[in-house]
């Protein structure tokens, strides 16, 4: 039996600097994210009261600012119609790209134009929209259902994305099981790939809403933004995005501690949405 | 699949349903098809409506003159976007600059040194960088990251002023900020890429190393980094096309001066940051409104160049991993979990 080789000194030392900076830096890549979540909670805790939920701004110069009502309404109605628009369509085209577009040139092409989406700045999809149906008043000027699209486009290839990967989970033996049953594909694709997938198809989608509704730059150019609650899609809208980007821009304490209150709250929304994303996927996993 | 299926007692098989479903299968198919066709067609007049209505700002200075004239003055009614594009390229550069080492060694801090027990956690903290909305970071920045750090960035400048674009006048508000907190943006998804690429290199090749007595750090650097350098730069591009595009955050950090500040640490605009802000005043004037619109554009090709460029190197290393039998492509999942 010969003894393990001897590792000279400066080769223990050299290893022990390298994973020493790489844990540093690890921690420091956490740092961020403990500094804003504390800043947040201490600077809008403060700010949350049953009042600050309730009323909407009162856009008064002096005097009571009002809360936030209009902007959280706003945020939850804009957000589930993009999903209402996204998911479908979104997990059609993933659908098509593992059900019939594998290995051919369109399913190449058309996964190619998804990856391209993906990363176009959402600002560009805010122009896009602008310029196509804000400028061109289409059934009016700024308007809730025109941020709605320009969040859909949005979160098209994100939900596309997640659903193909877990779409290409589901195995082909399952497939085939229920083709050689004699099952039409469209029942095959309702009745056995969707609902093995399902929990996946749930992350992903709640994975696509989480982003948007973070999103501000496609909404100050499509949807404007006003102070009272609004629920008719066709006119202008409030959003806590926005909310936060007019208020953070104001010199007043008072506007100030609104945004971080709003900030707050939009985060915890998120927050809560990515939580039960990486709950179900998890969980998805193991069964 | 055709025809009919016999069953035991010749009754119809389950499945055989209406005599539609073959015709309900075709329509079916076709549907998917025009979905997916329906993405082609959007990105093409997406592309050519753009094109069309920044027309009037192209046209009057040329795509050349409009992108590299270092001349952006609303009241004159001229337009070179060129002081913005060399924002955008400074800030996300700084971004780089900062997030990518960072980013790499969270990766292989997570991968290959962390005890088991932390890895779960610490990937979840790091990824939840990416849920912070956009305007929340530039909340966070334009309140407490400018004035806190104006000290640190003037002490910065001084030390350093002997390098070429660091010294000189500090404003609160700059560049580096700006690059400081696109690092933090970015860093979620260059390290989930990057993670997902170093999972694919071979357990072999990482025991072999170790069989040959090569410290933890040594089979990093001769197995896993150079299997998974494609990926990881493809990760890193990914990153930088993110910040190219970021809006929101750089807007109230950058400082939002239409010139070539004169050091890092100088106000700055950035292709985005001056859509934001300019659009509503545009409104009613078709050139102004032209050039942003043509600033859109430049913005979009170059994100377009960039993200080409970074899927190119990623699916070389998914390629790879499918021939040493993977499953799912590499970075897929990890691209969907921070919404790349």
């Amino acid at each position: 039996m010969t003894a393990l080789p001897v590792i000279s000194a400066r080769r223990r030392r050299t290893d022990l600097f390298a994973r020493g900076v790489f844990a540093a830096l690890t921690l420091v890549a956490i740092v961020p994210l403990v500094l804003i979540i504390y800043y947040i909670l201490d600077k809008g805790l403060g700010a949350i009261s049953w009042h600050f939920l309730s009323t909407d701004p009162t856009g008064n110069f002096l005097g009571d600012p009002g809360g936030v009502k209009s902007a959280i309404l706003g945020t939850l109605e804009i957000v589930l119609i993009a999903t209402a628009l996204a998911v479908p369509i979104g997990i059609g085209v993933a659908l098509y790209l593992v059900e019939f577009g594998r290995g051919t040139v369109l399913g190449g092409v058309v996964r190619y134009f998804v990856d391209v989406l993906t990363g176009v700045p959402s600002i560009v999809f805010g122009l896009f929209i602008y310029t196509g149906l804000v400028v061109t008043h289409t059934l009016g000027s700024f308007a809730g259902w025109k941020g709605a699209v320009a969040l859909a486009l949005l979160m098209l290839p994100v939900v596309t994305r997640s659903a193909e990967v877990v779409l290409i989970l589901v195995p082909d033996s399952l497939r085939e099981a229920a083709l050689a049953l004699g099952a039409p594909r469209w029942r095959v694709v309702a009745r056995v790939v969707l609902p093995s997938a399902l929990t996946g198809l749930i992350t992903g989608g709640l994975l696509a809403v989480a982003r948007a509704a973070g999103e501000t730059a496609p909404l100050i150019f499509t949807m404007g933004s006003t102070l009272p609650t609004n629920f008719d899609p066709f006119k202008q809208m409030n959003s806590l995005p926005v909310q936060i980007f007019n208020d953070v821009g104001q010199a007043q304490d008072r506007l100030v501690t609104r945004a971080w209150g709003a900030a707050l709250t939009l985060v915890a929304m998120i927050l809560i949405l990515t939580l039960i994303a990486r709950t179900l996927a998890r969980r998805s996993r193991l069964t | 699949m055709e025809a009919h299926v016999a069953t035991p007692g010749g009754a119809p098989s389950i499945f055989e349903g209406a005599p539609g479903a073959r015709a309900a299968d075709r329509v079916f198919r076709s549907v998917l098809t025009a979905l997916a066709l329906g993405i082609l067609a959007l990105i093409v007049f997406f592309f050519v409506f753009l094109v069309v209505k920044a027309n009037p700002a192209l046209s009057r200075f040329g795509i050349f003159g409009f992108t590299f004239n270092n001349d952006w003055d609303v009241s004159r009614s001229t337009y070179g976007a060129w002081p913005l594009l060399v924002g955008t390229l400074i800030t996300s550069g700084i971004a780089l600059i900062i997030g990518v080492p960072v980013a790499i060694a969270t990766a292989l801090y997570i991968n290959e040194l962390c005890p088991r027990r932390l890895r779960g956690p610490l990937t979840v903290l790091v990824e939840l960088l990416a849920a912070v909305p956009s305007v929340v970071y530039g909340l966070w920045g334009f309140l407490v990251l400018v004035p806190k750090l104006k000290g640190a960035q003037q002490s910065l400048a001084d030390t350093f002023g002997f390098l070429p674009f660091v010294g000189g006048h500090v404003a609160g508000p700059s560049y580096f900020i700006a690059g400081l907190i696109l690092a933090i943006m970015i860093l979620p998804i260059v390290s989930a890429i990057s993670r997902e690429v170093m999972s694919t290199v071979p357990a072999d090749h990482k025991e072999a190393a170790l069989a040959l007595g090569a410290t933890r750090w040594e089979m990093i650097r001769t197995a896993v980094l150079p299997y998974s350098r494609s990926g990881v730069v493809g990760g890193a591009m990914l990153g930088l096309g993110r910040a190219i595009g970021e809006t929101i955050a750089v807007t109230l950090v950058v400082g939002n001066a239409p010139q070539i500040g004169k050091s890092l640490f100088d106000q700055g605009y950035t292709l985005a940051a001056v859509i934001v802000n300019e659009f509503g005043e545009a409104a009613t004037d078709r050139l102004h409104t032209g050039a942003l619109i043509a600033a859109g554009l430049v913005l979009f090709v170059l994100t377009l160049l960039v993200n080409a460029a970074a899927r190119a190197l990623v699916s070389r290393a998914e390629r790879r991993q499918r021939a040493t039998g993977g499953a799912v492509p590499a970075g897929a999942a990890a691209a969907a979990r921070v919404g790349a």
